[in-house]
């Protein structure tokens, strides 16, 4: 039996990589927002923002993990909006008759979000540490830099593979636009990103606790040594973190088996 | 068994509409067969479901000896499939197209290098495979298409409209590469159409009209069925002139899309009296040898034209 699974995959990540360099929009949309999200922020709030029993001394440093995250969040977004885009144009049907299994197409894209929110987290890294705007202190060690990697990989897999579920149904961008807005931006402001669950009213803390997000997100803080308390507990970040992955992945691969009835 | 195709009793509705009705039929090796069929005949449902995407609701497929259902992964790797929109990926270079396309095969290294570089001579684009996709003609676009659906050599090639948007050129040469696929791997082509004359250089025809199989056989042969000539006249008042014909000249005289229709053996000899009788009423009247267009009129009792209602 031919394989099925893990050549069909590399060919579909290695497409994912190939159209992002030659889509130069994406690169300013999933990097460069975010970095302006970070630069607003941080210059904005500026001294006046004191993150209820957080370390960070700036809020530069405060936003930086929500700005990975971000990062990881709008990669995710357009990701899911190129199986719109392939399905309209054509390119998926031949996918989806080619002997190839359903797991394969979900990782394709999944690793394929993967791999580029972690290259342009780091290359954002890269340009705080620079510019002198974080880790003033000290960078993390390398156990940390490797939990911090590994929290963006899984987040970015479970952000990726959550929207899949939504953008294999759906025939249209705009449409995917609401399950952006609705759902995956607030995942996203309700992490931790913008404010500590320590000083929020108590339904938000709520929220915040069933948000997958907000584990991901306390798993690159703690990596980067940046932990904030009221959080999780580190190894409650982690477990939850590759729970959601896992999961997330799982039921992309079960959207994407089910055999259409109708057109 | 020779069967590269077979379906029995297929059949698939959408809600309450039948959109595919009891379809059986066989297709051997290295056959080409055109499936011709008004817009809303069939065409598409009955490819889904042999593209394995879709479920019929009722009946069974076999592609080379596996069922649709029961084994997809096998028919995926059997069939090859050309939609009616190019599946390439425009950002792509051609070359790339077919690389990837090899991967979701399982071909990998220097089989596949060399198997995409026989199938760019083979369909004439090694000047163009380092170019994007995006930069073709409709008609290159579709021969990459093509190219790429049968990489893999496959047993059984569905090809969806393959000629929409193509000007009669590159259609004739889209035939021709269907031909030569066929002579030199022996693939079975299956082409969607609606178009007559791409029906008629095919060794045979299944005619597909609202989910019905209405015919099968060589177009010669369903041609010779119709016999003698047909003659149309064209009117002011199509119906009143059919019925004035069949009271004067007690022959049957149909009114299809507009125009009055007689399938008559002396066809020619009859224009002259009708012309005679009739100066005021007929505007035009034409001959002509019957084509697939009368056997669908005969077989599906109404003119080609009336099902386009998809």
């Amino acid at each position: 039996m031919r394989d099925q699974t893990w050549l069909p995959a590399f060919s579909l990540w290695q497409r994912e990589m190939v159209r992002f360099v030659r889509q130069r929009s994406r690169v300013t949309g999933s990097l460069l927002t975010p970095v302006l999200f970070w630069l607003l922020f941080g210059a904005g709030y500026g001294g006046s923002f004191r993150p209820a029993g957080s370390p960070e001394s700036s809020s530069f440093e405060y936003f930086l993990p929500g700005t990975v995250v971000l990062i990881v969040l709008f990669t995710a977004i357009f990701a899911n909006i190129s199986i719109i885009e392939d399905r309209r144009e054509g390119f998926l049907q031949g996918v989806l008759v080619a002997p190839v299994s359903r797991l394969a197409i979900v990782m394709g894209k999944v690793l394929g979000g993967a791999t580029l929110a972690i290259l342009q987290a780091l290359l954002f890294l890269g340009v705080a540490v620079a510019t002198r705007s974080a880790f003033s202190g000290g960078g993390p060690g390398l156990a940390g830099a490797l939990e911090a990697a590994a929290a963006l990989i899984l987040l970015s897999m479970g952000i990726t593979a959550l929207g899949f579920v939504f953008a294999w149904r759906v025939d249209s961008v705009q449409a995917f636009h609401g399950v952006m807005n609705l759902l995956l931006m607030p995942m996203w402001a309700l992490s931790g990103a913008l404010f500590p669950a320590a000083g929020a009213a108590t339904p938000i803390r709520i929220l915040m606790a069933i948000n997958p997000t907000t584990y991901g997100l306390a798993m690159l803080r703690h990596g980067l040594g940046r932990d904030a308390t009221g959080g999780p507990t580190p190894a409650l970040a982690a477990a939850v973190t590759v729970g959601f992955a896992v999961l997330a992945v799982t039921a992309a691969v079960l959207v994407a088996s089910k055999r259409r009835k109708t057109a | 068994m020779n069967a590269v195709l077979e379906t029995r009793g297929l059949g698939h509705d959408y809600g309450s509409r039948k959109a595919l009705d009891d379809v059986s039929l066989t297709l051997a090796a290295g056959e080409i067969v055109a499936l011709l069929g008004p817009n809303g005949g069939g065409k598409s449902t009955l490819f889904r479901i042999l593209s394995t995407v879709m479920d019929a609701s009722r009946g069974e497929a076999t592609i080379a000896g596996h069922d649709v259902r029961r084994a997809p992964a096998d028919v995926r790797q059997a069939l090859g499939v050309t939609f009616q929109a190019p599946s390439l990926d425009r950002k792509l270079t051609v070359r790339e197209n077919l690389i990837h396309q090899g991967h979701l095969y399982g071909l990998r290294g220097p089989d596949l290098a060399k198997r995409v570089q026989v199938m760019l001579e083979a369909f004439g684009l090694t000047d163009r495979a380092g170019d994007y996709v995006e930069t073709l003609s409709g008609g290159l676009a579709r021969r990459a298409d093509v190219a790429k659906s049968v990489l893999h050599r496959p047993r059984l090639l569905l090809l969806d409209e393959p000629s929409t948007g193509l000007d009669p050129a590159a259609r004739r040469d889209l035939l021709r590469l269907l031909q030569r696929t066929r002579d030199e791997s022996g693939t079975t082509c299956f082409l969607a159409t609606h178009l007559f004359e791409e029906a008629e250089v095919c060794d045979r025809v299944a005619i597909l009209d609202r989910g019905r199989l209405v015919a099968l056989g060589s177009p010669t042969a369903l041609v010779r069925e119709v016999g003698g000539e047909v003659v149309k006249l064209t009117s002011d008042d199509p119906e009143a002139l059919a019925a004035a014909i069949r009271e004067r000249f007690a022959m049957e005289a149909l009114v299809a899309d507009g125009e009055v229709r007689m399938e008559r053996e002396d066809g020619a000899t009859l224009l002259t009296p009708l012309l005679a009788a009739f100066p005021e009423r007929i505007l035009s009247a034409t001959v002509a040898r019957p084509g697939l267009a009368d056997v669908f009129f005969r077989r599906a009792g109404r003119a080609f034209e009336e099902g386009s209602d998809a």
